[in-house]
């Protein structure tokens, strides 16, 4: 019963989340474009699809893997687990490789959540539409997926050591410039479309407790000044493999090409 | 159905290697996971199968529509209207506003009271939606004119390098985090299917260089006009 009743509440809050989108569509609609909307039933029919299904998985989500993942999170960043349980008393000076399995969790975990996010899917249909098969859905979901656990496991290590956030980010600007003048011209909105997309409903909560985890168990780290910033990561990094994807999708097919003129 | 066993697969490897292999701990509460994945799974299956049937033709047609009017005008407002109104009530937002006001009072920006953090993630909700919204009008404005994307976006870049030299410290980490929170999963389908169907609906514009991107500008200005609410307050 009470799990109905939980539905119930996310089902609601949901609906409060969608409403003032329905309602700008429909006010422009009547009083802008002044046309009914082609296939109304159908729309109202997905529209309910969607809040319903978006409610589902947030509920499965809250009562199974947020809570195991966020455990995890914590026992994974317990200085007893970090130091080995012997060492645990005695005051352990922290070395970066003593988190090593916290690295290889947040990239695990950063490229698990990323394939399961809804935004990126909707993304990747239409990427697949538009570009006539030439971008994938899943090539471009593994892709941003790669990006965000590179992104995830470099920001625990940035929480880890200590050094400022901002020098990775400009850094990593760079980097995402020089792509951008080499990268396949098709692929460049795409690519930064795709930092953005990454970062929803399933990443967000598990990454913040990572992070958040991290910040208070590292001695001298503040969990207010330093637990932010994964978030950033997550969506810098995906732009830059996914340029790196349609770079290597160029140099694949100019290779093949290059090897036909040499058999002819 | 099975399209989004294997989208979850992942999740599930990921956790179960973690906890069975490296903390060597049992699953806790076997038949909740179990449950909770079913709900997942059938809520993805859902979500997916609205997308295409609803979403994603609204979105489209709406371009169409608005094409066909001409109006610059409506067109802008609609893009302003949808990308402030989206944002506004997003929860992950309200979240990481309530966030930030604790770090400000902890810092001394602001008096450590209920009432002036409360003013305060208020004023940083407003902030971001407002700029959202700016970010979806410069975006439209984009496709309709032609403008190559990475110029706009190298900008917007050159605008975060300055402003995180300019803004107090701790605003900076909040942001950087601000532009990720505001592009919730409705939006996107929505705001992607109108960057497309507008790009495919003029003359001269190509729907895979000119129609995606406006989720790239929606996750820029939220970090440039954060940090300049940080040095304002």
């Amino acid at each position: 019963m009470e799990f109905f009743a939980h539905i119930a509440t996310v089902v609601r809050s949901t609906v409060f989340d969608v409403l003032p989108i329905v309602v700008i569509i429909f006010a422009f609609q009547f009083f802008v474009i002044r046309r009914p909307i082609p296939h109304m039933k159908q729309v109202l029919v997905g529209f309910v699809y969607v809040v319903l299904g978006l409610a589902l998985f947030l509920v499965g989500l809250e009562e199974a893997l947020f809570p195991l993942g966020k455990l995890m999170a914590r026992q994974l960043t317990d200085p007893a687990f970090v130091h080995g349980a012997a060492q645990a008393g005695a005051a352990a000076v922290s070395h970066w490789y003593d988190y090593r399995w916290v690295y290889l969790f947040g990239a695990a975990i950063g490229f698990a959540t990323t394939i399961a996010e809804p935004a990126l899917i909707a993304v990747a249909i239409k990427a697949q539409d538009v570009s006539g098969g030439t971008v994938t859905v899943w090539g471009l979901r593994i892709a941003v997926a790669i990006g965000v656990g590179i992104g995830i496991a470099l920001g625990t290590f940035r929480i880890v050591s200590g050094t400022p956030l901002h020098y990775y980010i400009v850094a990593g600007y760079l980097i995402v410039l020089i792509q951008t003048a080499l990268a396949p011209r098709m692929i460049i909105a795409l690519a930064y479309d795709s930092g953005g997309v990454t970062t929803s409903t399933v990443t967000v909560p598990l990454v913040t407790a990572l992070g958040l985890g991290l910040a208070s168990t590292v001695p001298g780290r503040s969990p207010l000044l330093d637990g932010f910033g994964l978030i950033a990561f997550a969506s810098l990094f995906p732009i830059m493999s996914v340029m790196a994807y349609a770079q290597l999708g160029q140099w694949r097919y100019r290779r093949a090409q290059a090897r036909r003129t040499k058999g002819d | 159905m099975l399209d989004s066993v294997r989208d979850l697969l992942p999740i599930i490897l990921v956790i179960g290697f973690f906890q069975l292999v490296v903390l060597r701990q049992p699953i806790p509460h076997l038949g909740t996971l179990l449950g909770g994945t079913a709900l997942v799974v059938l809520g993805l299956t859902l979500f997916v199968r609205g997308l295409e049937i609803s979403l994603f033709p609204l979105g489209e047609s709406m371009a169409y529509a608005f094409a066909r009017k001409g109006s610059l005008t409506w067109l802008l407002a609609f893009a302003f209207a949808l990308g402030f109104g989206t944002t506004v009530a997003e929860p992950a937002l309200i979240a990481v506003a309530g966030e930030a006001a604790k770090v400000a009072a902890n810092g001394g920006m602001i008096a450590d009271r209920a009432d002036a953090m409360q003013a305060y993630a208020l004023g940083l909700r407003f902030t971001v939606a407002l700029s959202v919204g700016l970010a979806i009008v410069i975006g439209v404005l984009r496709i309709l004119r032609g403008w190559p994307i990475q110029y706009l976006i190298i900008g917007g870049y050159i605008g975060v390098v300055i402003m995180t030299e300019l803004a107090p410290k701790s605003i900076v980490g909040i942001a950087y985090d601000s532009g990720g929170v505001t592009t919730s999963t409705i939006t996107v389908p929505l705001v992607t299917a109108l960057g497309v169907g507008l790009a495919s609906s003029i003359k001269g514009r190509n729907p895979m260089t000119d129609g995606f991107g406006l989720i790239a500008f929606a996750s820029l200005t939220p970090m440039i006009f954060v940090m300049g609410y940080g040095m304002l307050i």
